[in-house]
């Protein structure tokens, strides 16, 4: 097994479009040395993406924020002006695992390791983050809900690699919360994990929505019908539900030791309404706090 | 293949060694510089006993290469007490008893310094939450947060 450790993202590229084996990509190496140490994984090359400065930063302008794929869970929790736009989205990276692993754990290995329980991915979806990725034929952009294709599928190619996600910056009237269902309080991984964002006007009425469901299905899903049934709305009960409704049809789940297919697809509902009203409550200027 | 050369900082002297690449941080402390206070509990992040401290980040150390030392400022257990004079946090876990078999003891001080570095008049819901990776079998947890709430409080106060 070679390690490598390139300063730039086209030296990264090359290294792994050239491998002729098995090469992977080590960012906080939370999953990756576990797979390896399990054998689950047994690469020829490593490529340590760490030293790439453009992976390793948060930069913000007036249309919103750049984060690189390398920054960690405990990165985005101290980087304030992040949190104030958006807090569901650093609080759902902050649920992955312990204080240990936020001191390793990155966005982009989070959703490259391809699970679709990965925390910090429905509230990208919801944010409307895009995945900024660079190949051997240059960069590209996809949306956050079309980088996984299934479970431990990625819609990357051999060379490409995510190095950053732009978010908008957060419009006005605008809120977002992430929340998960699991048995215990800490360090255990999602049945259920919902992120919404949405957008109310001075009159009280949702101007746009974006909700996505974690672990109902072989990846992250954008429930566009649980949007549009906010859209045009107050908000009120009926939406909720409407939404919720929508966001319990989407699910796909599988029966696991973690729950059945008829809990997560009823969780889904209930978390989908209690997440829309946590963002709610921060698009109106309250607090919410996930703990 | 060749070994990797790698050049570290470990609390505060400089150290080198060679690793292989699949070598963890915790295998080169252990196996490699005789720093054996770091424990190996779970070997896959879940338990916290290797708990060290790299650029004054908390991490499992069998989770990180040896490799990726290079560079780095590494923390263990075996620089928190200033020659015989134990550090307050634990001097509080011997009063408290906060201990039994010890396995989780050097990672737990690890993670309650970094914590107390960074803040140090935590709320026990706070500290709860900061230890919740790591684990221990024989306290029950009641007497390692007094002791670490107990700790705080005396280093306030010095």
């Amino acid at each position: 097994m070679r390690y490598e450790a390139p300063e730039t993202i086209e030296g990264a590229c090359r290294l792994l479009a050239a491998e002729a084996g098995h090469a992977r990509v080590l960012a906080g190496g939370t999953d990756l040395l576990v797979q390896i140490k399990t054998d689950v994984l047994d690469p020829d090359l490593i490529v340590d993406i760490k030293k790439i400065p453009e992976l390793r930063s948060i930069t913000s302008d007036g249309h919103g924020f750049r984060i690189g794929a390398a920054v960690t869970g405990a990165e985005l929790k101290e980087h304030s002006a992040l949190r104030a736009a958006w807090p569901g989205l650093v609080e759902g990276a902050n649920l992955i695992g312990s204080t240990q692993v936020q001191g390793r754990a990155t966005l982009g290995g989070n959703l490259c390791n391809g699970s679709p329980a990965a925390d910090s991915v429905p509230a990208l979806i919801a944010a409307g983050a895009k995945a900024q990725i660079v190949g051997p034929n240059g960069r590209r952009e996809l949306p956050v809900e079309d980088v996984m294709v299934g479970v431990r599928k990625l819609a990357l190619t051999k060379g490409e690699i995510i190095a950053s996600f732009t978010v908008p910056a957060r419009p006005n009237g605008g809120g977002d919360a992430y929340l998960r269902f699991i048995p215990r309080t800490e360090m255990d991984i999602a049945v259920v994990g919902c992120g919404v964002s949405l957008v109310v006007d001075q009159s009280g009425t949702c101007t746009a929505a974006r909700l996505a469901l974690g672990a109902v299905a072989e990846r992250p899903l954008l429930v566009a019908e649980a949007g549009k049934a906010l859209v045009g709305t107050k908000l009120d009960a009926k939406a909720l539900e409407a939404a919720a409704a929508a966001a319990s049809a989407a699910c796909r789940p599988i029966d696991d030791k973690r729950g059945t297919k008829a809990f997560r697809i009823k969780v889904a509902g209930v978390l989908a309404r209690r997440t829309i009203e946590m963002a709610l409550a921060r698009a109106q200027g309250k607090t919410g706090n996930s703990h | 293949m060749l070994k990797h050369h790698v050049q570290t900082t470990i609390n505060g002297d400089p150290v080198e060694f060679l690793c292989e690449t699949d070598e963890t941080m915790l295998d080169v402390l252990r196996n490699q510089l005789n720093l054996t206070g770091t424990k190996e509990g779970c070997g896959t992040g879940d338990c916290g006993a290797c708990s060290v401290t790299v650029d004054g980040r908390l991490v499992c150390s069998c989770l990180m290469l040896g490799v990726e030392a290079g560079g780095k400022k590494i923390g263990t257990i075996e620089g928190i007490a200033s020659g015989d004079k134990l550090h307050p946090l634990q001097q509080k876990f011997l009063e408290h008893a906060a201990l039994q078999c010890g396995v989780c003891t050097p990672g737990f001080l690890v993670a309650a310094k970094a914590l107390l570095e960074k803040n140090p008049n935590p709320t026990e819901t706070e500290v709860r939450y900061w230890l919740a990776g790591n684990l221990c079998r024989c306290t029950g947890y009641d007497k390692i947060i007094r002791a670490v709430m107990d700790a705080a409080q005396e280093m306030r106060s010095a």
